[in-house]
């Protein structure tokens, strides 16, 4: 009876990682093809590098690129401000008033669907232009703020649950000694919830890059993110430059994962080394 | 002479001398515990509240007046709700006609339902396959459970955009599988994928399965097995173990994991957009569409409204099962 359902668990593993990965890596392989067809391999002229050098030749794709990165980054920091006090008002400061309702307004843009947020957005947007004179016109500062209020959503989550994770008793012995209470965050607080906060940099980071419709709501003329570009091309069909691009950043970002892994058990290594170190010295 | 406590001297000796005493008085005492109390907690609470307040709730207030307006060529397309009339008297107008549109054209109406049930059936296709595969994972090794959890949150980190382009290549007419199964004879004409109801399914489903079994995979991860053996020692079998014990345990991590697929992809766009046919209709296409191409703000808020009321029951469920993980954390 066990063989067979490790049989089925494995079974669902195999078929259910082929899933996932399957797409990923035929768009990675038919970058390579000559065919402008793209998936009708060319077995001639490929492997090929040509269309990641026309993709390195389009400005347009290069000037969307910059934009993208530039928004994506002021937008995981300032998300990152936002949410990591989210989550420390959630979890240190106990019971007041109006915490149910910052509790579920933090949750709720993690489930709302993008186009309410792209729409509420753009009429808050065109209504305070109207009323207050600002922002002037849509671009890179309302892309941003969008952007900022959907992702610190999920940097409260991360760091929240991670406050929720080790108790408050350095924080209290620390109050204990006389410090005051903005110092007890920076030098106890923050050094603890560092990982936390990193991932929620680099999680908000990746929603920005990625976001399409809000960004197409609240995105004026002249601001086109690399995802509207893309999805512009895609609209029309398969796109060879695209499966190039692609292909980079799948690269790109599995490295990054990876290395992230890899520094991350080797910190935990580290840790254990020195908890039986110290048990050990203590014997 | 008589006012001999206060020192004589340069004025700055006599500045910092009143000021001394002034500190000691209680009112000067009580403003700066006022001041204290403004700018401890209340500011720090105050950052992210009024954030939220202004770029998440005011909007969806704006939305909800701008579907009670009249659409109009200008420049914002929409009329204004009120507006003084010769200088005294305020005209309050609201129209409903935007509602009432949504439920006289057959097209708003069918969206809907044909939205919730795509999302619907996508949810419980993606717990099918998730949840084996949450649960191998869960029951592998420490190792290799670390490889497996990398590779489910590998994709999640790659763009969603370019996944769901991903399947375009594989399901057009002369696309991968076509082309696969037509060389190994077993079809003799292309079988037609793209732009129908299958793509849409497939490209939610894929989309959205890490959302799916990373919550349940927690669940599973946490549970505690003894449990398991005990049932076995008193000769339970393993399927009505599963259907007693591990079962009701993940069941907040089925709920969680539901809920953050079915939410999302009532609303979906990009899916139906790029995957879908001209017929696939799904609410967010529509909205999209009222908003970009016909340029009709108020009936597009109208579309949310009435999306959003759809979705306040399982928003509700989702924010009830987040606040029960946040406070088991505890």
């Amino acid at each position: 009876m066990m063989g067979k359902r490790s049989v089925f668990l494995l079974c669902a593993l195999v078929v259910g990682f082929t899933f996932l990965y399957v797409p990923i890596l035929s768009m990675v392989v038919f970058s390579f093809n000559a065919s402008k067809l793209v998936t009708v391999w060319d077995a001639y002229n490929s492997p090929t590098l040509k269309w990641y050098v026309t993709m390195l030749a389009n400005e347009q794709l290069l000037d969307a690129a910059k934009l993208s990165i530039t928004i994506a980054a002021m937008n995981a920091t300032g998300a990152v401000v936002l949410g990591t006090i989210a989550g420390l008002v959630l979890a240190r400061f106990g019971h007041f008033r109006g915490r149910t309702f910052l509790s579920g307004i933090t949750s709720a843009p993690l489930v709302m669907p993008e186009v309410i947020t792209g729409l509420s957005l753009l009429l808050l947007f065109v209504t305070m232009e109207s009323v207050l004179g600002w922002p002037a016109g849509r671009g890179i500062t309302t892309i941003t703020i969008a952007h900022m209020t959907f992702s610190m959503a999920y940097v409260t989550v991360i760091v929240q649950s991670r406050l929720s994770t080790f108790d408050e008793s350095l924080e209290e012995a620390a109050m204990d000694l006389g410090a005051h209470p903005g110092k007890v965050f920076f030098v106890i607080t923050l050094p603890i919830i560092m990982p936390a906060i990193l991932s929620g940099w680099l999680l908000s980071f990746t929603l920005s890059w990625d976001d399409l419709v809000i960004s197409s709501f609240v995105s004026g003329p002249g601001s086109t993110t690399l995802p509207m570009l893309i999805f512009s091309k895609v609209k029309l069909g398969v796109n060879p430059e695209v499966n190039a691009l692609a292909t980079v950043l799948v690269a790109i970002v599995s490295v990054g994962v990876l290395f992230a892994a890899w520094y991350m058990r080797r910190q935990e290594r580290v840790r254990d080394r020195d908890i039986q170190m110290a048990v050990a010295a203590n014997e | 002479m008589a006012n001999s406590a206060a020192p004589a001297g340069p004025l700055y000796v006599r500045i910092v001398y009143w000021w001394h005493v002034l500190r000691g008085t209680r009112a000067m005492r009580y403003t700066s515990l006022l001041v204290h109390r403004l700018t401890g907690k209340p500011l720090v609470i105050s950052i992210p509240s009024l954030w939220l307040l202004l770029f998440f709730i005011i909007p969806f207030i704006i939305v909800l007046k701008i579907s009670f307006a009249e659409s109009r060529i200008a420049m914002p397309p929409y009329s204004p709700l009120w507006e003084w009339v010769s200088g005294t008297m305020l005209q309050i107008k609201l129209t409903i006609a935007n509602y009432a549109f949504l439920f006289e054209d057959a097209l708003y109406t069918n969206a809907y339902i044909n939205s919730l049930k795509i999302a619907g059936i996508s949810t419980i296709l993606c717990l099918l396959l998730g949840y084996p595969m949450a649960y191998g994972m869960a029951r592998s090794k420490p190792s290799t459970r670390n490889i497996l959890l990398l590779l489910v949150v590998l994709p999640f980190w790659t763009s969603f955009l370019l996944r769901v382009y991903a399947w375009i290549g594989l399901l057009k007419n002369n696309g991968v599988i076509n082309n696969i199964l037509i060389s190994l004879g077993i079809i003799d004409e292309p079988i037609v994928m793209m732009q129908t109801d299958f793509a849409v399914y497939l490209g939610i489903v894929y989309s959205y399965l890490p959302f799916m079994i990373l919550p349940l995979y927690s669940t599973l991860e946490k549970m505690d097995l003894t449990l398991l053996e005990a049932a076995a020692d008193l000769g339970c079998r393993p399927t009505k173990a599963f259907l007693k014990i591990t079962l009701p345990l993940s069941l907040p991590g089925i709920v969680a994991g539901c809920m953050l697929v079915f939410i999302p992809a009532v609303g979906e766009y990009v899916i139906p957009a790029l995957l879908g046919g001209p017929d696939t209709l799904m609410i967010g296409r529509v909205l999209w569409d009222e908003f970009f191409a016909n340029r009709d703000w108020p009936v597009a808020s109208a579309v949310a409204i009435a999306m959003l009321l759809l979705l306040v029951v399982p928003i509700m469920i989702f924010q009830y099962t987040q606040g029960r993980e946040m406070r088991a954390h505890k």
